[in-house]
């Protein structure tokens, strides 16, 4: 059985974004992944939270999508997050709608990884800057892995956006077709570096 | 009994019931509509009115007055001031030139005395004030300015009235009979005659502002919505009879009142107390018109007056013509222009009625020459028609191509937008602003130009003709934007272009619900109601006054559209079921029931639970 993907994708300045047209181009056109654009679908920030959670439960694996903006995400994003995951059924004594199912961020970042550490210019990893979209998916039942991220997206050459592409599409294709142990990426920051291992 | 005054009311209300709306459906005007329900029950035809229709016309007259009166409500003094150059420099030019080269043409052909060629000149080249507004509202074409060309001529003419009433007596050399009717009763004054029309004009100036402004002061007050009415009617009756009392027009006088009050709070009030008058009265006006026409002066000698009245209308439609081209009209402007002025005006038969009784021609040329004018008003309405099918269309198309070689520019433009008013500009500036090039299609020639010169590919035209449609490239556009100001023309437009560019995506304005039911039944999904969502945006505003917070409001309002758009395609189909072919009041009614009722059901709040702690604060209790 191969895995249902959702692509919650938030962007809110999409037709300018090199790396993000790279990366969603390089979606694979599969019956098993949607791509959900919430910022085409919901220009006036009034989400439909009915069809999200019809969506979430149609799926397996659910993947944030979204650049870093001010260490944390795009506005609509965490409107979603608000509206969606609500009490009673995401959470609390009788929610257990997404129990069990994995979360994955693809993350975008200007910055050099580099910047990314006790003494760079950030001065916290992304792992630790993403603690609270990890936490809610511990509440929410759900499995959180470690965050797809391509960094410094500002300084990256043509080749760099489409090696990236290439390797979104892999990633993509590959969490379809195979099983996924959580605890087997518990050790990894990157999901990148998991995967890395994995293909050699 | 049986003639009495209720039959009577019967007669002409029935006849008006029948035609106005068969000369509608057959796309007619419906002025054309009252003349021809006067035609039918007059003498010559079914007989039900005979010589009371003189009597009518005296009463019905009083339509043009209060027409005049709400021109004047709607035109405050400082436009009026500002076109006082074009209303003086196009009118002299219309009526000296007109009177001049009828009286020059009539004296070589035709053997009449040179008093009654002047008199009758001076007679036809009065343009009839109510026919050309009342086809301008309907055609909506007063902001054009082809409208405010006519208008001023118009006005010019109303004016021009009373110098003529004034010079006819000095043409029936001393031998004037002087009976009652038609002077006035200072016009054995002499000379003081003129000190006391200034007098009069003055008079109604000053007592607008000092008396009759407080005046209604106090019985807005009283809150009685009927005396409102009455003193209204009150005012223009009041001072019509007064001009007519010193010899002017009572239309003037009215025009003048309404001018003076123009400015006044109670504008908009007094123009919705006497247009339901207006627009009856008037109706019977046409009536009259139309019942007066004698036919068996017509047929006593039908080519005399058929050939007189098409000469004499030829004639002046060239010389409006010519005074379009000095006032650099454009071309379809001017045609038009000059086919809705060429008919002669109910204030003929004013002057014709005079000049009979101060003798300057026999009863019977008067009577030829009352047929004639008739006869013209009739034409008024088909030349028209004939304009817009044939001759506008015409030119149209001639005036583009050797302008600007429109045609043959290959670069096409995804979009097109029909109707560039306030709605359709509004959409091409946001398109615009955002690097999209839009093809505009548009009937003001003026406005035409303009966009031009702003880098706009634009056609002049009517939108609801195929080659004009091709010529804009529908063929290959992505996008069509019906937003034309006139719904039914817009309404056209669309299905034409659902027939021919099936896969054309349209995006359409819809004045209202029922037009969205239209736009539904032509397969158009993309609708915008015009009044819905600046309603919309007026109650979200509302519920902020009244103590919602900003937020919560505007997403209950973006909610409302939402849950309204899909209402609509819902109503579309039940309004099916029910058969009904035509939108009912009570079918209305019964309509915005339904949908208060849904909205009830909806509750358009409760659908998510995000922010409320109401839930989490039980749950922690429990534990």
């Amino acid at each position: 059985m191969s895995n249902k993907i959702l692509i919650l994708f938030a962007h809110p300045l999409f037709e300018k974004s090199n790396a993000n047209s790279v990366l969603t181009r390089n979606i694979p056109d599969s019956p098993n992944i949607t791509f959900h654009d919430l910022y085409q679908e919901y220009p006036d920030f009034d989400i439909d939270m009915k069809r999200e959670q019809e969506l979430l439960y149609n799926h397996n694996i659910i993947i944030w999508h979204h650049p870093m903006y001010w260490y944390s995400c795009p506005p609509l994003l965490k409107q979603w997050i608000d509206i969606v995951l609500e009490h009673g059924w995401a959470y609390g004594k009788e929610g257990f709608a997404l129990k069990g199912k994995l979360l994955l961020q693809t993350i975008t970042t200007g910055g050099r990884k580099e910047n990314y550490s006790a003494t760079g210019r950030d001065r916290f990893t992304i792992q630790q800057l993403l603690e609270p979209f990890c936490q809610t998916a511990k509440v929410c039942n759900m499995h959180y892995l470690p965050p797809f991220v391509v960094h410094g997206t500002h300084s990256m050459t043509e080749e760099g956006y489409e090696k990236n592409g290439k390797l979104y599409a892999q990633v993509l294709d590959y969490l379809v077709n195979n099983p996924i142990n959580p605890e087997e990426l518990a050790e990894f920051h990157y999901f990148n570096d998991w995967f890395k291992t994995k293909n050699g | 009994m049986a003639d009495g005054f209720f039959f009577q009311a019967l007669i002409y209300l029935a006849s008006a019931v029948l035609c106005v709306p068969i000369a509608k459906k057959l796309g007619l005007s419906s002025i054309l509509g009252y003349l021809f329900a006067g035609i039918i029950i007059g003498p010559y035809v079914l007989g039900l009115i005979g010589q009371e229709g003189q009597d009518i016309m005296h009463f019905a007259e009083f339509g043009v007055v209060m027409m005049l009166f709400l021109i004047g409500l709607e035109l405050d003094p400082h436009k009026f001031w500002r076109m006082r150059r074009i209303i003086i420099g196009m009118g002299t030019l219309q009526v000296l030139g007109t009177t001049a080269v009828l009286f020059i043409a009539c004296s070589f052909v035709l053997r009449w005395e040179w008093q009654a060629t002047l008199a009758i000149s001076l007679a036809l080249t009065l343009s009839s004030t109510a026919i050309v507004m009342q086809t301008m509202k309907e055609k909506g074409l007063t902001k054009t300015s082809m409208g405010r060309s006519s208008f001023a001529i118009l006005l010019f003419q109303d004016i021009a009235v009373i110098p003529i009433m004034a010079v006819l007596p000095l043409l029936a050399d001393g031998a004037v009979e002087n009976k009652e009717a038609g002077q006035s009763l200072i016009s054995h004054l002499g000379w003081l005659q003129a000190p006391i029309v200034l007098g009069t004009i003055g008079m109604v100036y000053v007592g607008g502002r000092l008396i009759i402004i407080p005046l209604l002061h106090i019985v807005a007050r009283t809150r009685l919505q009927e005396l409102f009415t009455a003193s209204a009617l009150l005012l223009v009756m009041g001072v019509s009879y007064m001009m007519q009392l010193v010899g002017l027009s009572p239309a003037l006088g009215a025009f003048m009142a309404g001018l003076v009050l123009a400015n006044s709070e109670f504008r908009h009030e007094l123009e919705g107390d006497i247009a339901p008058f207006k627009g009856l009265l008037l109706g019977l006006f046409f009536i009259g018109v139309g019942a007066s026409i004698n036919f068996h002066l017509i047929m006593a000698d039908p080519a005399f007056i058929i050939i007189f009245c098409t000469i004499f209308n030829i004639i002046k439609f060239f010389v409006l013509l010519a005074v379009g081209k000095i006032y650099k009209k454009s071309s379809d402007q001017n045609i038009l222009f000059a086919f809705a002025l060429s008919q002669a005006g109910e204030f003929g038969f004013v002057i014709l009625a005079f000049a009979t009784q101060l003798n300057l021609m026999a009863t019977e040329l008067a009577n030829q020459m009352m047929a004639v004018i008739a006869l013209s008003m009739i034409g008024t309405p088909f030349l028209l028609i004939i304009n817009e099918k044939w001759i506008d269309p015409f030119f149209g198309v001639k005036e583009k191509q050797p302008k600007n070689n429109y045609d043959s520019i290959d670069e096409k433009n995804d979009v097109i937008i029909a109707g560039f008013g306030n709605f359709g500009s509004t959409i091409g500036r946001l398109l615009k602003t955002n690097g999209i090039p839009a093809t505009v299609l548009d009937m003001d020639s003026d406005r035409v130009d303009s966009l031009r010169k702003m880098g706009f590919k634009v056609y002049y035209g009517d939108a609801s003709r195929l080659e004009l449609l091709k010529a804009a490239g529908c063929e290959n556009a992505k996008l069509f934007i019906a937003a034309i100001d006139n719904p039914r023309v817009n309404l056209q437009v669309v299905e034409m272009i659902k027939k021919h560019f099936p896969n054309l995506k349209v995006l359409a304005r819809a004045r209202n619900r029922s037009d969205a039911f239209e736009l539904v039944d032509m397969g158009v999904n993309d609708f915008y109601r015009e009044n819905m969502y600046s309603a919309v945006h007026l109650g979200v505003d509302a519920l902020v006054e009244l103590g919602h917070r900003r937020y919560t409001a505007t997403r209950q309002g973006q909610r409302f559209i939402k849950y309204d758009e899909q209402a609509i395609f819902r109503l579309a189909e039940k309004r099916h079921d029910k058969k009904a072919f035509l939108m009912t009041a009570l079918e209305e009614i019964e309509m915005q029931e339904q949908l208060l009722k849904n909205d009830l059901y909806a509750q358009l709040g409760a659908n998510d639970h995000a922010w409320q702690s109401a839930d989490l604060r039980k749950e922690a209790e429990e534990e």
